[in-house]
Parts: structure tokens; C-alpha cells; sequence
């Protein structure tokens, strides 16, 4: 459909003479710049007599060419000498301002020191934020008045109601592999009943919590996160502020106390279908009736594993909360950094409850509920 | 384009005249029962700036958009450079991409690309032989010619004013230099000094690139200033089209109100004053 452009050197006394055929335009100088870039000879005319078509690309390789080599152009046609005429003055405004390409060593350390102080920063900022969260609560309890039931009802059946289904499906799995995993290393000892104890303890202290604070994270902390993102983005989160309406308030607090409401809910909830799920393979493969099963839980769970669960489920909740909203309110540019920001809230979330979760198993240990 | 090709869709296509690149016939657009045109012709003639105005909801971006194929027409036929965008059967149909620039009211830039990538863009799309070096000129003298500074090349488009935004999307939308130009309200939201000096910019590009100009507006220093037609938009249909005084002497109602209004008469004074 497209003819190619060309060209040829007539050589002369004072240099070159360039002459172009054919149409100079956006759809042939992709191939024939490179060809001209390798033009070595000193050039003195470039003739455009025998060029059809011509662009804004083609005028300005003409022009570049021009500039570069102190060649004249000649015998342009009506709507080259337009384009180039435009060019000209564009080109003559341009100043030169290559940008400065550091070493990469230079480059490297200079990443490393913006990652620091990014860290730095960040964990002010954190704590900056919890602070405003802080005060925003103090003025709720000053004026109750003023608190969002409604939003928080709506957030509790966000964060809570609706993962009843997944969270419930997935501890029922998990107690099932802990209980079938556990018995064959048990059965060794001939202590296969004692797959009860571990089902029940470790559901109820460890992974009920643990794993509906990492489901959490990955269904109401990023939904959190990539909301308020794009809340700021559209600017409703100043729209709100010039309202009188205060986003800690209307928007972040409701969602922390919702997840901390419902993180220990749910935490007992997954404890309670992990155990189920290990008395269901229990009386399918040990042999250890259903109720038999529930019963022994009741003889060798201690109660304060169920405290343990407890405490742990508001904090987690904060956590997941928080990280959420944080990242949330900090996006300021684009619709990639709702991306970015949503899997840091993400990532700190999951990351900061595993590490608490060890120190509070140091720290139970220690007050004699181990 | 050779002449088997044209045949090929000769059912919905118009007899292809280089004169008008762009013809409209018996536009039917609805929203559920909401009918916005209804038996709309047009015809834009080649290297004119043609204006449209209407008022809110006589669908003037829906127009827009069923012409470059973002919105497919109930019933009607486009042509567009002598092919027909109503019976492309999906995207990759209308080849004709290439020749036009499209300059959305916010802009559109792509936020994660700096100004000069955002040029890149359709050049890299279309014509993937282009090396670096010649891609980056082009992004550049492209960024210059819509009277950008050359540091807003490397900046991202939230680091740029509304009006800086505009300038780099009509960058874009020039990359491949499209013989048709459509703009959508150009001058709202700019400053009047803004907005005179982005009308003098299309009216020195137009006539520097030969470009065909489909410009929205309400805008009426824009019309009087850079437009060399108007069509009006009103009862679902193209009622006018013409120059300034010619619609005058039409003396339909809102044709009159529209430029008889207090602003209409301030931007005519200008205009006389001015020239």
C-alpha cells in the first residue's frame, strides 16, 4: 500500500548532494533513518525535488540532517517548505538539554539511601497516622453523637459476614490436614489419640487466628487500601474535608473498629470449623467417633487457649485495618499507585502479624499459658 | 487505498469523495429509550475547522465517539477518509486509526508514562521500525510544536497543569500526523489567556499540517475566532450547518439565543475589535 523511500549521493565539488525519493513520512523513515544516520560524507545540497509525500517526520530528519551537516536544502515543495519553515523555528527554541545519566554505582547507592530514608519516613508517617486515629476516636468518644453506626454495621458485614463462607471452607480443610497429617507421625508412638490435643490447641491458639487474619488481609485490607486510594485520586477524600466531614472519622475509623470487632469472631469461627474438620477425618479414618472427638476436646483443651485466640484476634484486626488505610490515604499520583500501595498493605499487614504472633507466643509462654 | 478494496463494502459505503473526509447519513444513536440522534447527516469538508455545538445532552461527544468507532450507531452510516467505520466489524477493522488524532476533554494521557512516552505510544503501535533515536526526536520536536518547554517531555502528567495536560494530549494525538484532528471542548476548563492561546496553537497547527478539524465546543471566542463552520446540534439532528453570520440569518431560536446571548455578543464584540 506504502511505497518505500530511498535515496542517493551524487557527489560533488563542495560535498554531496543528498537526493530523497518517494514519500518521506511517519510510515517509511522508520526504515530509512537508520541509512541516513550512516551517512559519513560531508553533505552540501539535500534535494527534495523528487519527494512525493511529505510529513512532520520526514521534514524533520530533513531538517536534523540540515543542522548537523550544514547541508542546504533545495527544491522543496509547497507543503515541505511549510513543514520545514515549522520545524526550523521548533527546532531553534530547542535548547539542548540532555538529561544527565549518573554511574551506575551512583545510581545504585543513590536507590539505596532513597529506600532508607523511604523507611524512615514510612515509619513516621505510620505513626503519625495512628496518632490521628487516635485523636479522631478520643473526639468520637467526647461526641458519640457523631459516630457512623451505619458504616460500621456495613463494614462489620463486609469484613466479617461475607468471609464466613471462605474463611469457614478453609479451616475446615487445614483441620483436616493437621488431624491426618498429625495422626501417621502420632500413630508411630501409638499416641494417635492424642490428634485430638493437637487439632484442638493449635486451631484455637494459633492457626484459626493466624489464618483468618492473613484471609482478612487479602480480602477486606486490600479492598481497604485500593478504596481510599482511589477515593484520594478522585479527590473525594478533599471534597469530604471542605464538607466539614473528617475522613479519619467517616471513612478510617469505622473500618479499623469493624475489623477489630470481627477479626476475633471470626478467629473463634475458623477455630471452631478446623475442629470440625479434624473430627470429621477422625471418626472417617482414626476411628474416634464424632462426638467422642468433641468431647475429648473439651478434657484437654485448656481454657486459656481460647484467651489466647482472644487477645491476639483484636490486635491482628488493627493491624490488617490499619495497614489497609494507611496505604490507602498515602496514594497521591496515579492508578498505579493504588496498585503499589494495595499489595503494601497487603505485604505489611501479613508480614507485621506473623511477627507479632511470635512475640506473643514468647510472651504466653512466659505468663505460664503455654 | 486501491479501488477492489472500496468495492468491497459498497452496500454502506458512500461514493468516496476526497472533499469531505467525513460523511454522515441517517445517524441513529439511543441509550435504552433515550433517542440522541435520530436521522443525523454531516458532512465535513476537507481542511476546515468545523465546530459543533449543542446544548448539554444533544449527544455532540456521542457524535464524536460514533464517528472514530468508540460507540456503535442503531442505524446509519459513517464514512470516514472513504471508509466506512459502521460496517468495521471490530477494532482491528478500522485501519484508518492511523490518520486521525483524537483529543479527549480530560486529556486521557496515560498516567504511568511520562509526556514524551505518552507521544511514543501510537508511534510504536503503528510503525514498530521507527528506532529510538528517531522515536525520541519525533517525541520531542512533537512536545515542542504543541508549545510545551522541553522539560515537560520527562515529566508525568499529574506533574503538569490542566492546561500543559491539554497541549500534551494534542502532542499525542498528533504523533502520526493524522490528516483529521477531533478534539473534544479544547478550551474548557483553560483561562481565557489559556484558552486564546491554545485556539491560536490548533489555528497554526491546522494550517501548518493541513489538518481537517472536528472541534466540540462551547466555547464562543473559539468559534468566532478559529472556526471556519458550525454545526449545530439540537432535536436529534444536525439543524445548521454553516459559517457564523449565515447561521444568523437562519433565525431559528436557539441558534439565536446561543450566539445572541449576552455572551454571544461579548465574544462577537471582541472579535470585532479585535479584527
Amino acid at each position: 500500500m506504502t511505497q518505500s523511500a530511498d535515496f542517493s549521493l551524487i557527489p560533488g565539488e563542495t560535498g554531496d548532494t543528498l537526493v530523497l525519493h518517494g514519500p518521506l513520512t511517519v510510515a517509511t523513515m522508520g526504515a530509512l533513518d537508520p541509512q541516513l544516520r550512516a551517512i559519513t560524507t560531508p553533505l552540501a545540497w539535500i534535494d527534495l525535488a523528487d519527494v512525493g509525500e511529505i510529513d512532520t517526520v520526514g521534514a524533520w530528519v530533513c531538517v536534523r540532517m540540515a543542522r548537523d551537516s550544514g547541508a542546504q536544502i533545495i527544491h522543496p515543495r509547497e507543503t515541505a517548505v511549510r513543514l520545514i519553515a515549522a520545524l526550523q523555528q521548533t527546532d531553534s527554541q530547542t535548547v539542548a538539554a540532555e538529561p544527565i545519566v549518573l554511574p551506575w554505582w551512583h545510581r545504585a547507592l543513590g536507590h539505596l539511601g532513597d529506600r532508607v530514608i523511604g523507611m524512615a519516613v514510612g515509619a513516621l508517617s505510620v505513626l503519625g497516622f495512628v496518632g490521628q486515629m487516635i485523636v479522631a476516636a478520643g473526639g468520637l468518644l467526647r461526641h458519640p453523637s457523631r459516630f457512623r453506626y451505619r458504616a460500621l454495621v456495613h463494614q462489620m458485614e463486609l469484613v466479617g459476614v461475607d468471609a464466613l463462607m471462605i474463611v469457614g471452607l478453609m479451616s475446615f480443610l487445614v483441620g483436616i490436614v493437621i488431624a491426618q497429617q498429625g495422626a501417621v507421625q502420632l500413630r508411630q508412638f501409638g499416641a494417635e489419640v492424642y490428634t485430638v490435643n493437637l487439632v484442638g490447641r493449635l486451631t484455637l491458639r494459633e492457626l484459626g487466628i493466624l489464618m483468618t487474619a492473613i484471609m482478612v488481609a487479602g480480602r477486606s485490607g486490600s479492598a481497604f487500601a485500593a478504596q481510599l486510594g482511589t477515593m484520594k485520586l478522585t479527590e473525594e477524600v478533599d471534597a469530604m474535608r471542605t464538607i466539614g466531614v473528617a475522613p479519619m472519622e467517616a471513612l478510617v475509623l469505622p473500618r479499623v473498629l469493624a475489623t477489630v470487632i470481627m477479626l476475633p469472631l471470626l478467629g473463634v469461627y475458623s477455630a471452631i470449623m478446623g475442629i470440625i474438620g479434624g473430627a470429621v477425618l477422625g471418626q472417617a479414618s482414626l476411628g474416634i467417633p464424632f462426638i467422642t472427638f468433641l468431647t475429648r476436646i473439651r478434657e484437654v483443651v485448656p481454657t486459656h487457649d481460647i484467651w489466647v485466640g482472644l487477645v491476639k484476634g483484636p490486635v491482628f484486626g488493627l493491624i490488617v485495618a490499619l495497614a489497609g488505610c494507611y496505604q490507602g490515604m498515602q496514594v497521591k499520583t496515579d492508578a498505579e499507585e493504588v496498585g503499589t500501595r494495595t499489595t503494601a498493605a497487603v505485604v505489611m499487614a501479613i508480614f507485621t502479624v506473623i511477627v507479632l504472633d511470635a512475640v506473643f507466643a514468647v510472651l504466653f509462654s512466659e505468663v505460664g499459658w503455654g | 487505498m486501491t479501488d477492489a478494496d472500496a468495492d468491497a463494502d459498497t452496500t454502506t459505503t458512500l461514493a468516496p469523495d476526497p472533499a469531505f473526509p467525513i460523511r454522515v447519513r441517517g445517524l441513529r444513536n439511543a441509550f435504552g429509550g433515550q433517542v440522541v440522534h435520530d436521522r443525523l447527516d454531516l458532512d465535513v469538508r476537507r481542511g476546515e475547522i468545523l465546530g459543533v455545538v449543542g446544548g448539554s445532552g444533544t449527544g455532540k461527544s456521542v457524535l464524536m465517539r460514533s464517528i472514530i468507532g468508540l460507540q456503535v450507531p442503531e442505524a446509519g452510516t459513517i464514512d470516514v477518509l472513504g471508509q466506512s467505520i459502521t460496517a468495521a466489524r471490530d477494532d482491528r477493522d478500522i485501519a484508518i486509526r492511523s490518520r486521525w488524532g483524537v483529543l479527549f476533554q480530560g486529556g486521557a494521557l496515560f498516567s504511568t508514562l511520562t509526556v514524551a512516552q505518552n507521544v511514543e505510544v501510537p508511534l510504536r503501535e503503528f510503525h514498530p521500525d521507527i528506532g529510538d533515536d528517531l522515536l525520541a526526536e519525533i517525541a520531542r520536536y512533537k512536545v515542542r510544536m504543541t508549545g510545551l518547554p522541553m522539560s515537560a517531555g520527562a515529566r508525568f502528567p499529574a506533574q503538569l497543569s490542566g492546561g500543559m495536560r491539554k497541549r500534551a494530549g494534542l502532542a499525542r494525538a498528533l504523533a502520526l500526523d493524522p490528516e483529521l484532528l477531533f478534539l473534544d471542548e479544547p478550551t474548557a476548563g483553560l483561562d481565557p489567556i489559556g484558552a486564546a492561546a491554545f485556539d491560536q496553537l490548533i489555528l497554526g497547527l491546522q494550517a501548518t499540517l493541513g489538518l481537517t478539524v472536528f472541534l466540540i465546543t462551547h466555547d464562543l471566542d473559539t468559534l468566532y475566532e478559529i472556526c471556519d463552520r458550525v454545526a449545530v446540534l439540537a432535536d436529534h439532528r444536525v439543524i445548521a450547518v454553516g459559517t457564523i453570520p449565515e447561521l444568523l440569518a437562519l433565525d431559528h431560536p436557539w441558534i439565536d439565543e446561543y450566539f445572541k446571548g449576552p455572551r454571544g455578543r461579548a465574544a462577537q464584540s471582541a472579535r470585532r475589535k479585535g479584527g
